[in-house]
C-alpha cells in the first residue's frame, strides 16, 4: 500500500478502473453514434435503448432460455441488429430527404416507446446479472486488485474498438464505407447498392450498442432507464470529440472515462457533471471538437 | 428544418406585419373567448397546467419554428425558473409577481450562458449540446442543497399579488395566470411579426445567404435563444407557483421532450399550433396518469407518427387546408 497526492493507491487505482470502464462504454456507443452518423446524417437517440436492449436480451437469453454470458455476446448484437435493421427499413428511410432534425427527433419517439415497454414489464428497479463464472474473482497486482471480469470487458471492447477502425480504415469494404459517406451517388454509379449499405451500416452500430448492453449488465444493473442515463453523457462525448473520425471517437471515449474516474477521486462533488463542464469547455475553445471537421 | 420551410413558405405567401391578417385575429378571439368561460367548465388547476405549458410550448416553437434550432434541453430554464421563483416565494418570502420575475431572470441568466456556448455548433450537435447542457444542471439539481433533491421544493406560498390580491383563492389565479400568459403570447407574436422575426426566419431559410446580406446572424440567433429562454422561464415561474411546487421533473430530459412534441402535434412554426398541442398532451396525460409508463410509450408513438406522416401538426394542416396563416 502506498499513497500518491493523499490517495490510497487502491482507491486511485480502482476509480481509474472504473473509469477505464465507463469509456470503454463510452466509445463502444460514441463509435456506433459516429458510424452511424457518417453514413444515415441521422444522430440515432435509439442509440441508449438499444444498448439497454441489449443487456435486456442477455437477461432474459440466461433466465428463460438458460443460455449463458457468452451465447449472449454473440447472439444478442446480431438479434439486436437485426431489429434495427427492420427499424432502418421501415421507419427511417421514409425520412431520409428530410432536414436531419427530423430524425433525431422520429429516434427519440423510438428510444421514449422502448424504454416505456420495458418500464412496463420491468419496472424501474434494476435485474440483477451474474457475471460468467470463467471471469469470477480477480488477481492481485500488488499496487491494486484487478476484477477479471473488469479487465475482460476493457480488453475486449479495446479488441472491438480497433477491429472497427481497422474494418473502416483499412478494407476494401471500409474505403466503400467512406466513400458513400463522402458522396453516396458517385458510389451508386460505380454500381455499389448504397442503399443496402447504409441498412447493414445501422445494423452495425446498433450491434456495437447491443454488444456494450451485454457487457454492462453483469457490472451493472440491467434496468430500462440504463440507456437513457449514459445516451445523454455520449452525445456530450460525441460533442467533444467531434464525429469526423472513428480513433477520435475511441480515443475520446477512453480518456473521459478516464477523466471522469479521476474526478471522482479528487473532487467527487463534480464527477458526474465533469464530462459536462469539458464539453462547454471545448466548445469556447474548439467548437469543431478535438477531432471535428468543420460544423 | 425542411418540411417546416415548406410549410413556412406556404404560409409566408400571405402578408407579414403591417397588418394582422384576418384568420390569426379570429383564432386570437376564439382562443381568449375560450380561456375566460373555460374556467366554469373545466378544472382551473387543469388550464393552468395548460395555459404554463403552452407558453412554454410557444417560447420553445420561437427557437424551433422560427430560427429552426432545435433545443432539446428547454427543461433547463423551464425548471430552473420554478426552483428559483419557489425558493424566492418560500424562502425570502417574496411576493408572487417579484418571485415569478426572480425566476424569469433566472431563466435568462441561464439562457444567455447555455446560449453563447450552444450557438457555436449547426443543426444536430446544437440539439445534443443542448440537451446536455440542461442535463449537467438536472445533476446539479440533484446534488445541490435549494432544490430539496428527490423532494422538490414544496408548499410554495401563492401570496397576494401586489399585497392585495389573495392568489389562494383558485379563481384569482386563475385569472392572474391567464393575463401572464396571454401577455407574454402577443409579446412573442410582436417578436415574430416584427423586422427581428423577419431576419429569424431568413436565418432559418438560409443562413449563409443572410449572413451576406450583412445580418451578424450569431447575434440574433443569441438573442432569440435568450428570449426563448427567458419565456420558458416565465411559464416554468409561474408553473411553480400554480402547483406551489418545484420539483425535479420540471429540470429532467423528459420534459424537454414533452414540450417538443407538443409544439410538434400542434404544428411548428405556426402562431397557435403549440398552445393547441399543449392542451392536447396535458389533457392526454391527465387521462392517461393511472396508466402508468404506457404515457410514455404513447409520447413515442405520437412521435413516430408526426414526424412519419404528420408533420404539419394539427394547425398547421388547419393553416394549410383552409389556406389561411393561424
Amino acid at each position: 500500500m502506498f499513497e500518491i497526492f493523499g490517495i490510497p493507491s487502491q482507491a486511485l487505482f480502482g476509480q481509474l478502473l472504473l473509469g477505464l470502464i465507463n469509456g470503454s462504454f463510452y466509445a463502444l456507443l460514441s463509435l456506433g453514434l459516429a458510424v452511424i452518423f457518417g453514413m444515415l446524417n441521422i444522430i440515432n437517440f435509439t442509440h441508449g435503448a438499444q444498448y439497454m436492449m441489449g443487456a435486456f436480451a442477455a437477461y432474459m437469453l440466461l433466465q428463460y432460455f438458460g443460455l449463458n454470458y457468452w451465447v449472449a455476446l454473440v447472439v444478442v448484437p446480431i438479434v439486436i441488429g437485426f431489429v434495427g435493421i427492420l427499424i432502418e427499413r421501415l421507419l427511417l428511410k421514409r425520412i431520409q430527404n428530410l432536414d436531419h432534425l427530423y430524425g433525431l427527433i422520429l429516434t427519440f419517439g423510438l428510444a421514449l416507446i422502448l424504454e416505456g415497454l420495458f418500464r412496463n414489464y420491468y419496472g424501474s428497479s434494476g435485474q440483477p446479472y451474474q457475471m460468467p463464472d470463467e471471469l469470477r474473482g480477480g488477481r492481485n497486482l500488488g499496487f491494486m486488485f484487478l476484477p477479471n471480469y473488469r479487465a475482460w470487458v476493457i480488453a475486449f471492447s479495446l479488441v472491438v474498438c480497433f477491429g472497427t477502425w481497422f474494418a473502416i480504415e483499412r478494407t476494401r469494404l471500409g474505403s466503400y464505407l467512406r466513400a458513400a459517406t463522402e458522396n453516396p451517388t458517385l458510389v451508386r454509379a460505380f454500381g455499389i447498392n448504397v442503399p443496402r449499405m447504409v441498412t447493414l451500416t445501422y445494423g452495425f452500430g446498433v450491434g456495437l450498442a447491443a454488444l456494450a448492453g451485454v457487457m454492462a449488465a453483469p457490472i451493472y444493473n440491467v434496468s430500462p432507464q440504463m440507456g437513457s442515463d449514459i445516451i445523454i453523457v455520449v452525445f456530450a462525448v460525441v460533442v467533444i470529440g467531434g464525429m469526423g473520425s472513428i480513433m477520435g471517437a475511441i480515443l475520446t471515449g477512453f480518456t473521459l472515462g478516464i477523466v471522469e474516474g479521476l474526478t471522482k477521486v479528487f473532487f467527487p462533488e463534480a464527477s458526474n457533471t465533469v464530462i459536462f463542464a469539458i464539453m462547454i469547455l471545448v466548445l469556447l475553445v474548439r467548437p469543431a471538437g478535438l477531432f471535428g471537421r468543420g460544423a | 428544418m425542411a418540411s417546416a420551410a415548406e410549410t413556412s413558405s406556404k404560409t409566408s405567401a400571405f402578408p407579414i406585419g403591417r397588418e394582422t391578417p384576418r384568420s390569426l385575429a379570429v383564432a386570437a378571439a376564439v382562443l381568449v373567448a375560450f380561456l375566460i368561460a373555460a374556467p366554469y367548465v373545466l378544472y382551473p388547476v387543469f388550464l393552468m397546467k395548460a395555459l404554463c405549458f403552452a407558453l412554454f410550448a410557444c417560447a420553445f416553437n420561437l427557437l424551433l419554428g422560427y430560427v429552426g434550432l432545435l433545443s432539446f434541453g428547454h427543461a433547463l430554464y423551464f425548471g430552473w425558473a420554478g426552483y428559483v421563483a419557489a425558493y424566492a416565494a418560500k424562502s425570502w418570502g417574496l411576493s408572487p409577481e417579484l418571485a415569478i420575475l426572480t425566476g424569469t431572470a433566472t431563466a435568462a441568466g441561464l439562457g444567455i450562458i447555455a446560449g453563447v456556448v450552444a450557438i457555436r455548433r449547426q443543426g444536430i450537435y446544437f440539439a445534443m449540446i443542448t440537451l446536455a447542457l440542461a442535463q449537467m444542471m438536472y445533476l446539479v439539481a440533484l446534488r445541490v442543497k435549494f432544490t430539496g433533491g428527490e423532494d422538490g421544493i414544496q408548499a410554495v406560498p401563492r401570496g397576494r399579488l401586489f399585497g392585495l390580491v389573495d392568489l389562494n383563492n383558485e379563481m384569482n389565479m386563475y385569472v392572474f395566470v391567464l393575463i401572464v400568459v396571454l401577455a407574454a403570447l402577443f409579446l412573442i407574436y410582436r417578436i415574430i411579426d416584427s423586422p427581428f422575426g423577419e431576419v429569424l426566419r431568413a436565418i432559418r431559410e438560409n443562413e449563409l445567404r443572410t449572413i451576406s446580406l450583412g445580418y451578424n446572424t450569431d447575434r440574433y440567433k443569441l438573442t432569440a435563444f435568450i428570449l426563448s429562454a427567458t419565456l420558458a422561464g416565465l411559464a416554468g415561474a409561474t408553473k411553480a407557483l400554480v402547483f406551489q411546487l418545484a420539483s425535479l421533473t420540471d429540470v429532467h430530459w423528459t420534459m424537454s421532450g414533452e414540450v417538443v412534441l407538443m409544439t410538434l402535434v400542434g404544428g411548428l412554426g405556426t402562431v397557435f399550433g403549440p398552445i393547441v398541442g399543449a392542451f392536447l398532451i396535458v389533457a392526454m396525460e391527465n387521462y392517461l396518469a393511472p396508466f402508468g409508463q404506457w404515457v410514455l410509450v404513447i409520447q413515442g408513438a405520437i412521435f413516430v407518427v408526426c414526424v412519419l406522416v404528420f408533420r404539419r401538426g394539427i394547425v398547421g394542416e388547419l393553416a394549410h387546408r383552409l389556406k389561411v396563416r393561424l
